[in-house]
């Protein structure tokens, strides 16, 4: 069979690329993209170490062909903060010390940014569930909640 | 050891490779890619214990794409035996000897084509009985691992799969047991575990028919990748350059290698570099879990709480291949207490599961969850307080181990005062609640360890280690640089260098590297320092002698020594290039001193009755780890151990069916923790320094792995009224129990 081609944005550019029709949208990101920022943990959906959004909607890149987002709007880990002002959630993650390995980090800012665009005010069970989709076998979680917490709290305007 | 102030330990700055952690950049394994690169994929045995009959790859060969397949006939014999095992781990030669264990493997165009040619390639087998469980495998008549590799002292009454043997204690347990109140014996058993790191194996080889080659690939050590690499490819160590990918976890689990000999051999047939990624499955089938245990555990007390006498033997199961691992549990059974009477004794068993590979504090955390279970039964019945009981009987300095030597400084009696005045241990508990109390204990590590440090002319520092970072050490590396050197942190850039770039350094394990890289560290900035006052000393004109170090300056020792305002770091490095060359300092050693860490957890668990779910409600950490050098990493440690000990109490397990294949690999089946599983982790840090270290470190890692196991089942017997033996109490267990 031929190859497919989509034309989509990603991080705000415009892409172009062609694809295997049973190429996901992880392989598209890693392997034409070069966008290495979302990870393969599993490949199954299970893990969350893949997680982009697609129009704002948070999806696991292993769970999506890469043929579906002709017309649409990816972000990615890369897409996020500002070379001279990194998110909230990552310079809280980074205070927190909510990383250790850092191979779920991406995955984890790509859906607690999600989750805060739907919900600014989460309590500590609403984050602790919304991202119970992305494992992390170093941290037990502790932290990485704090730091969810902390960057919601700084996106509100309130004083840290 | 008196107490040290520091101007740099024991703050928490913003780890250096932490911008490329948040933003996407680091480079993990399976990140990098190669100009002209394949793709490698791996056929692997459906079969549990099986004799390759034949193997034929000719149809895989023809498939357009395809541009090398090989088999274990590719790999030619290694003299040293533990290499051909792992040689023969990551290729089967001759017979299949798990679910999942490598057949052969392909390099092609595209992974999709490599994918299609594992297809092609034609097996024939002949199915061999199989055997999973430890206890069958110890049976005389067991299907057999491997022959002639029985552990010598044993007799006829277990099988040739059992490879190990090993025997710690003192006093007279007999005697011991005779003078309690109370006795009480209980079997456990443990399922096997994986360490379930996120990154699955992954490398990028590149090997040369001049027997040169570069490998880059996700490890806990590269020097021991790149030794046991050239041993079986039959190359030199100096031709392979071996670089650490930034690594996605290990937790021992990436102490040994699996995938990269075959993809170097792929390399060298096609001639390009090859890329080799490993699926999930692959990784739960084919990479090392812990060892399953089997265990019966004996211990006598007095009605005051005394422990009289203990006795443990520990069965482990550790997969097809012949291991060491029982012997850690063994000498960590009893390791929390002053005992007068005391036997542990383990077996390595072999059997058809993949072969076992570390798993923090290896051997540990089952053996302990044994002991542990039984004190906490024994408090029960005596109507004793269990923080009370362990203080009384508490290891402290001085005493002799029960795996022989005599403890020097540590914090167990710290760490269980700290617990019980803690208001955790006072809080309330609600109906269907239990509250879990457990101590832990882990050796840590010294071992081989290379740093060198170069002194830049604006005042900065380079510093090369050869030990992967794999929770934030290279911030604790640069720390220790930093306060040793008298200079801000900020100056410091430390790199895990590759094979070629710095001397030999051990694996990162043990919780050995911010022991170990930080006394290599420490010494290496002292010989920087030596030469930064020979320099000062040359442009003040005055005796070398006659300079010293202080707060980040050299000064003249006193007024007779001339008078002179102190010079900076960067002052002296300025102008090195006119007082002889580039300054640096470097160190090679083996330090032996790492201290021994012990933990207490405390847990609040509920159970529902209705469904045997067990929550954790609140969970404090106590750990004795010396001295933190940077407190927030080292929170992380204790905090991401107690919840793999939570995981493995209550969920997590290879589940065998009676094929021998594994049931379950995968995250949806093989269940870690999630968020919402868990409640905030509090971590307490005990600082009872290690004389051994000049800081006072001892290594956090692997302690806290060890109490959960038995601190959840406590838990759980003290909630629901009922105690069960075997690990994971998963709801359907409890269920039974209730």
């Amino acid at each position: 069979m031929s190859k497919i081609h989509v034309s989509t944005q990603v991080n705000g550019d415009q892409v172009e690329f062609l694809c295997e029709p049973e190429e996901t949208l992880l392989d598209v990101l890693r392997d034409h993209l070069n966008l290495t920022g979302a990870k393969e943990g599993c490949g199954t959906g299970d893990c969350g170490a893949c997680s982009v959004t697609i129009d704002g909607r948070l999806v696991a890149a292993c769970l999506v062909l890469g043929a579906e987002v002709e017309g649409s709007a990816v972000e990615t880990v890369e897409g996020i903060g500002a070379p001279d002002a990194l998110h909230p959630l990552q310079r809280q993650i980074l205070q927190h010390a909510a990383l250790q390995c850092g191979i779920c980090t991406p995955g984890i800012i790509v859906a607690a940014k999600a989750l805060l665009a739907q919900n600014p005010d989460p309590s500590e069970q609403e984050v602790r569930y919304w991202l119970a989709g992305n494992l992390c076998r170093c941290t037990g979680y502790d932290k990485i909640i704090r730091a969810v917490l902390a960057a919601a709290g700084e996106m509100r305007g309130e004083n840290p | 050891m008196s107490k040290q102030e520091f101007k740099i330990l024991g703050t928490r700055p913003i780890r250096p490779d932490g911008l490329d952690k948040v933003t996407g950049k680091a480079m993990f394994g399976a990140d990098k890619s190669a100009t002209g690169m394949l793709h490698a994929r791996i056929l692997r045995s459906p079969h549990a214990h099986a004799e390759i009959i034949s193997i034929d790859t000719s149809k895989a060969k023809a498939l357009p794409g395809v541009k090398a397949v090989i088999t274990g006939a590719d790999f030619d014999d290694v003299e040293n035996r533990w290499t051909r095992y792992t040689m023969q781990n990551c290729m089967a030669q001759g017979r299949a000897l798990y679910d999942g264990h490598a057949i052969a493997a392909v390099a092609a165009t595209s992974k999709k084509i490599a994918g299609a040619a594992l297809k092609l390639i034609e097996v024939e087998y002949k199915i061999l009985p199989h055997v999973t469980d430890v206890d069958e495998a110890m049976q005389p008549g067991a299907p057999l691992l491997h022959e002639g590799v029985k552990a010598r002292k044993l007799g006829d009454d277990v099988s040739g799969n059992t490879v190990g043997y090993y025997s710690f204690g003192h006093g007279d347990v007999d005697a011991g047991f005779a003078k309690a109140d109370e006795v009480i014996e209980r079997r456990f058993k443990t399922a096997a575990t994986h360490q379930g790191y996120i990154e699955p194996q992954a490398c990028l080889a590149d090997l040369g028919a001049d027997g040169r080659g570069a490998l880059w690939c996700t490890t806990q050590g590269h020097y021991m990748v790149r030794e046991t690499c050239a041993e079986i490819l039959g190359i030199d160590a100096s031709q392979l350059r071996v670089t650490a990918s930034e690594i996605g976890g290990g937790f021992g689990g990436k102490t040994t290698v699996f995938i990269e000999p075959v993809a170097l051999k792929l390399s060298q047939k096609s001639g390009r570099p090859v890329k080799l990624v490993m699926s999930r499955e692959e990784v739960f089938r084919a990479t090392g879990p812990t060892m399953s245990a089997s265990m019966d555990v004996k211990i006598g007390m007095g009605k005051d709480g005394k422990i009289t006498a203990g006795h443990a033997r520990l069965r482990y199961q550790g997969g097809a291949f012949p291991y060491n691992m029982v012997m850690m549990g063994a000498m960590s059974a009893f390791a929390c207490y002053d005992l007068e009477n005391v036997q542990s004794e383990g077996w390595d068993v072999m059997t058809n599961r993949p072969k076992m590979i570390s798993y923090r504090a290896p051997g540990a955390p089952m053996a302990v969850y044994g002991v542990e279970s039984v004190i906490d039964e024994l408090c029960q019945k005596l109507g004793l307080d269990p923080i009370e009981v362990r203080l009384l009987n508490a290891a402290k300095e001085g005493t002799k181990s029960s795996y022989g030597p005599r403890f020097k400084a540590i914090g167990l009696v710290e760490a269980l005062k700290a617990a019980k005045a803690h208001p955790h241990y006072s809080a309330p508990l609600p109906a269907n609640t239990g509250r879990g109390v457990a101590c832990g204990f882990w050796f840590n590590f010294g071992g081989q360890v290379s740093v060198s440090m170069a002194i830049n002319t604006d005042g900065t520092v380079n510093l090369i280690e050869g030990n992967p970072d794999i929770g934030g050490s290279r911030a604790s590396i640069s720390m220790m640089a930093a306060e040793a050197l008298g200079i801000p942190f900020e100056r410091i850039r430390t790199i895990v260098g590759d094979t070629a770039s710095v001397g030999f350094s051990d694996v990162t394990d043990g919780s050995r590297v911010t022991f170990a890289v930080g006394i290599a560290t420490i010494n290496a900035a002292k010989a920087a320092i030596r030469e930064l006052c020979k320099r000062a000393a040359m442009i003040w004109e005055i005796d070398e002698d006659a300079v010293e170090w202080v707060d980040g300056t050299a000064r003249p020792t006193g007024h007779n020594a001339g008078d002179f305002p102190p010079m900076s770091l960067a002052e002296i490095a300025a102008t090195s290039g006119k007082t002889g060359g580039p300054i640096a300092g470097h160190h090679e050693g083996a330090p032996d001193k790492a201290g021994v860490s012990f933990g207490v957890h405390l847990v609040d668990l509920e159970v529902d009755p209705e469904t045997g779910f067990t929550s954790i409600k609140r969970y404090t950490a106590f750990q004795d780890v010396g001295k933190a050098i940077h407190p927030a990493y080292v929170e992380g440690q204790i905090q991401g151990g107690a919840v793999q000990g939570i995981g493995w109490a209550l969920n997590e397990e290879y589940i065998y069916g009676a094929d021998g294949r594994l049931q379950n690999p995968g995250f949806l089946d093989y269940r870690i923790p999630v968020a919402s599983d868990l409640p905030m982790i509090d971590a307490v840090i005990i600082e009872v320094p290690n004389p051994g270290h000049p800081y006072g470190v001892r290594g956090c890692g692997e302690t806290a792995i060890v109490p959960p196991l038995a601190a959840v089942a406590n838990g759980v017997a003290q909630a629901v009224g009922v105690r069960l033996f075997e690990l994971p109490m998963s709801p359907p267990k409890i269920l039974k129990a209730l």
